[in-house]
């Protein structure tokens, strides 16, 4: 392809794990200086694949070569020495300590009898930061930043080595628009120092925008390398899973039915003041704005686990007090939280049992929990959903991230809500199965469901709402019928520009 | 690198690598162990293997098991229990003492609500209250202690007429000439280990161990499945405190003292996770016969008796590491 050394080679990996194949002799290289993508569709084998890099794996079979060299990349601290960072798909950060001792973890600056030199310590931290433009500093603790910004920390942890190849495993999921350019920002940055550069993603308007090959995967096997200028994205999506997809707007309307649930004059704090909306059967609402625009909260005072301070919630015309997510559920309403990993699921246990927690109750055989309607649903939600598992009985920790993501939509689609909220639905899931949840979505609201989407990605609000909700600084500026929307009005609105200001 | 290209039909085939081999050691460790130990005592004392003592560990060993067992859903579900020796104490000189003044068949029943009170008590503030677990059954340690030295004035607690009364049943009885504590403990084994492993309740004790958070979020109300723990765990050593009293018809008030690590090391030793979310009742009836056993042969080769406090030790030691070898594959810390 070029005659420049790679900057790193994988030849003929292999890894298993228990009754899995994860790679089957994947090789992959990068240049000096290249934007290398890695695609594939959930559990493909990418993460795995950056891990044996990483030192987390070791390979059952194949080679790591570092330049020319052959290398063992022993353990993490191996692979970080050898000039490999590794910015993962899940945070791995200490919550309780601040963002510079996160930073330099492990090899914070001395002073004498190893006393911590705090100053140069912040100062260096600082520095790091001023560069990814952060609303936060050093001296900030890590449990208390938002999920995108722990990412940042995670992104700025890289900054600090002095790098040959740079991975990142998703990083842009959870951030926001501005916080992705900062970061595209840094990795052009890299680039020109002659850092290869590993990118793991399913947004293809990422990927077309930075990277300058692309590489797939598919179950576990090498399927071929693109060249970013020369292909696009349906030549990719046709190596990725074999056929193209359809990513047409949303034009079908369900019948709209009763109004399912009704919010008048809803304020929490100063998390988001005097909302007012409704969702009526059969409707598909879409929540946009930013990070921090308050849609998560409306979304957990609607299960239970905020007071608001004012301001009613109806469900079916019948106004209700909720105090817990017990209360909600019994009242017929799911959420798909934000974050998997620490509000979805239960990582230690298998897939069939976190699947059907939330109506563990109601599954039973006398006083026992009825196994086999809990196999019948897993196995449903399976088929659907194309979860890509040994069985029920791995553990979902053991699943690739989006794999981990479809379990706990499973898990609240099997509830059959009246309302059903999701929060950021489709994050880390690969585009084909982006779509199939885009039209079970759809499907539901045509069954009768109300469905609440929260989403950071105008395509996918646009894609399956039939109203769009801009909010702006916990406030609710406007509301859109999917006719009236068009993409600049949306931008201005989540800005917090109102259609009358903006007249004047 | 030819090596690599060279190894690869080898693994190939699938057959059993030195990595599989090395995991599949570390995750049955404590069973190979447990082996192990049973072979070299029987070696070094024939004795050990006779039906007798193999009963006899047992017995000697069923009140520290029935208290594990109530232990483990404490552990499973994220938290600690250190009050359970000082507790089993209160049961125990509670129900000596009603014994006369009552008769048994009040005088049980009446220990059992007094055992679950102090229970609801700490399941309280560890579960509505959020404090931690640690803190307040350590508390709860010292100050039950402090209950039973009052309610008995400090004085041993004595049944007055041993001959004439069926309580004894529960510590000296046999049935099928299998001493009564062992039926007790092996029922209430079977009957918590179908509760933690089947039911509903189980499976929340799981979940609110492994990550609460998520528990919550799925409707799962926390504060109750944490609650029900302690109480599972006072009922537990309600019953540990009878046979207790029932085998030696008298006690100190102090009878209990210490018994809170054995418990937890059995616990443990069974591999349950102090982090939550992992462990069996099966597994820690396990880690409960792995320490009598450990003991009793140690005793029977001839070691002095104090010589066990640290080889108990060690052992546990041994299987917190194994464990964490098998979490993590290899047998040193990859970060060494
Ligand atoms: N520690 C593990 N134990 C067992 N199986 C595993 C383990 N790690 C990964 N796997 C399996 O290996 C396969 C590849 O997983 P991997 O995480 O590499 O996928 P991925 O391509 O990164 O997917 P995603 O886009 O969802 O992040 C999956 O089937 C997964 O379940
Ligand atoms: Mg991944």
């Amino acid at each position: 392809m070029t005659d420049k050394t790679p900057a790193l080679r994988l030849e003929n990996i292999v890894k298993t794990f228990p009754g899995v194949r994860a790679l089957d002799g994947v090789s992959f290289e990068v240049l000096p200086g290249e934007v290398h993508a890695l695609m594939g569709e959930n559990g493909a084998g990418k993460s795995t694949l950056m891990k044996v890099l990483g030192g987390i794996h070791q390979p059952n079979e194949g080679r790591i070569l570092v330049g020319e060299e052959p290398v063992v990349m022993a353990n993490p601290l191996d692979a970080k020495a050898k000039g490999i960072v590794f910015i993962h798909q899940e945070l791995s950060l200490a919550e309780e300590l601040t963002v510079a001792e996160n930073i330099y973890l492990g090899e914070l600056p001395r002073k004498s009898f190893g006393r911590v030199d705090w100053k140069t310590l912040h100062a260096r931290t600082d520095e790091i930061l001023a560069q990814l433009k952060v609303g936060f500093d050093a001296r900030t603790v890590v449990g208390t930043l938002s999920i995108a910004n722990q990412q940042m920390v995670e992104i700025a942890r890289a900054l600090t080595v002095d790098a040959k190849a740079v991975i990142f495993d998703e990083p842009t999921a959870s951030l926001t628009d501005a916080e992705k350019v900062v970061l595209f920002e840094v990795i052009e940055d890299l680039k020109r120092q002659g850092v290869g550069i590993i990118y793991i993603s399913h947004r293809m308007e990422e990927i077309f925008r930075i990277t300058d090959r692309i590489s797939v995967l598919r179950d576990g096997q090498y399927r071929g390398t693109l060249v970013t200028a020369e292909t696009d994205e349906d030549e990719v999506t046709q190596l990725m899973i074999g056929r193209s997809l359809d990513l047409s707007r949303n034009e079908s309307h369900a019948e709209l039915g009763d109004v399912a649930v009704e919010v008048r004059g809803l304020s929490c704090g100063d998390l988001y003041r005097d909302v007012s909306f409704e969702i009526r059967r059969g409707e598909v609402v879409g929540f946009y704005g930013l990070v921090g625009a308050g849609r998560t909260e409306i979304a957990e005072t609607l299960f239970g686990l905020r007071e608001p301070s004012f301001g009613q919630i109806l469900l079916d015309g019948e106004e209700v007090r909720l105090h817990s997510p017990a209360d909600a559920i019994a009242r017929g309403i799911s959420l798909v939280p934000e974050d998997r990993k620490g509000q979805g699921l239960v990582l230690g246990m298998n897939c069939r049992d976190n699947m059907t927690l939330p109506q563990v109750d109601d599954l039973k055989a006398g006083p026992f929990v009825a196994e086999g309607a809990e196999v019948a649903i897993f196995d449903q939600y399976r088929d659907r959903l194309d979860i890509r598992t040994p069985g029920w009985r791995q553990l979902v920790g053991n699943l690739s991230g989006g794999n981990q993501q479809k379990i706990v939509i499973g898990k609240w689609l099997s509830m059959h809500p009246t309302l059903l909220i999701v929060d950021e639905p489709t994050r880390g899931i690969d585009v084909g199965s982006k779509s199939e949840i885009h039209k079970l979505v759809r499907d539901l609201a045509a069954q009768g469901y109300a469905v609440m989407v929260i989403s950071s990605e105008m395509p996918e609000v646009l894609h399956v709402s039939d109203r769009i909700v801009a909010m702006y600084h916990g406030e609710l500026i406007r509301s859109f019928t999917s006719d009236e929307v068009t993409e600049d009005n949306l931008i201005q609105a989540i800005s917090g520009i109102r259609p009358d200001e903006k007249a004047a | 690198m030819s090596e690599a290209m060279q190894s690869r039909p080898a693994a190939r085939t699938g057959g059993l690598t030195g990595a599989k081999v090395g995991t599949f050691l570390a995750r049955q460790g404590i069973l190979i162990a447990f082996v192990l130990f049973m072979v070299g005592f029987t070696v070094a004392n024939e004795r050990f293997l006779e039906p007798d003592n193999i009963l006899g560990v047992i017995r000697s060993s069923a009140i520290l098991g029935v208290m594990a067992l109530g232990v483990t859903f404490v552990v499973i579900s994220g938290n600690l229990d250190l009050s359970v020796g000082s507790l089993m104490s209160f049961s125990t000189i509670v129900v000596l003492d009603l014994h006369d003044k009552l008769g048994p068949a009040l005088a049980i029943p009446a220990m059992f609500a007094m055992t679950l009170a102090i229970g609801a008590v700490i399941g309280f503030l560890v579960g509505y209250l959020r404090l931690n677990s640690l803190i307040v059954t350590l508390g709860m340690l010292s100050a039950i202690h402090g209950l039973t030295l009052t309610y008995s004035g400090g004085q041993n607690m004595d049944i007055a007429d041993k001959e004439g009364t069926w309580f004894s049943v529960f510590g000296q009885g046999e049935a099928l000439g299998i001493p009564v504590p062992i039926l007790i403990f092996a029922a209430l084994a079977a009957l918590l280990g179908i509760v933690l492993a089947k039911t509903p309740f189980g499976r929340k004790v799981y979940a609110v161990g492994g990550n609460g958070t998520a528990a919550t979020f799925s409707g799962i109300r926390r504060a109750r499945v944490v609650f029900s723990c302690y109480l599972v765990s006072a009922f537990c050593v309600a019953t540990a405190g009878l046979i207790q009293a029932s085998r030696s018809m008298g006690s100190q008030n102090t009878v209990g003292q210490g018994m809170e690590l054995e418990v937890l090391a059995a616990v443990i030793l069974g591999g349950a996770s102090l982090m939550g979310g992992s462990g069996t009742i099966f597994k820690t009836v396990i880690g409960v016969l792995i320490l009598g056993f450990i003991q009793n042969g140690l005793l029977l080769i001839g070691l002095e008796f104090y010589v066990q406090y640290v080889v108990t030790w060690i052992i546990i030691i041994l299987a917190v590491w194994l464990d964490v070898a098998a979490k993590r594959g290899r047998l040193l810390s990859p970060i060494a």
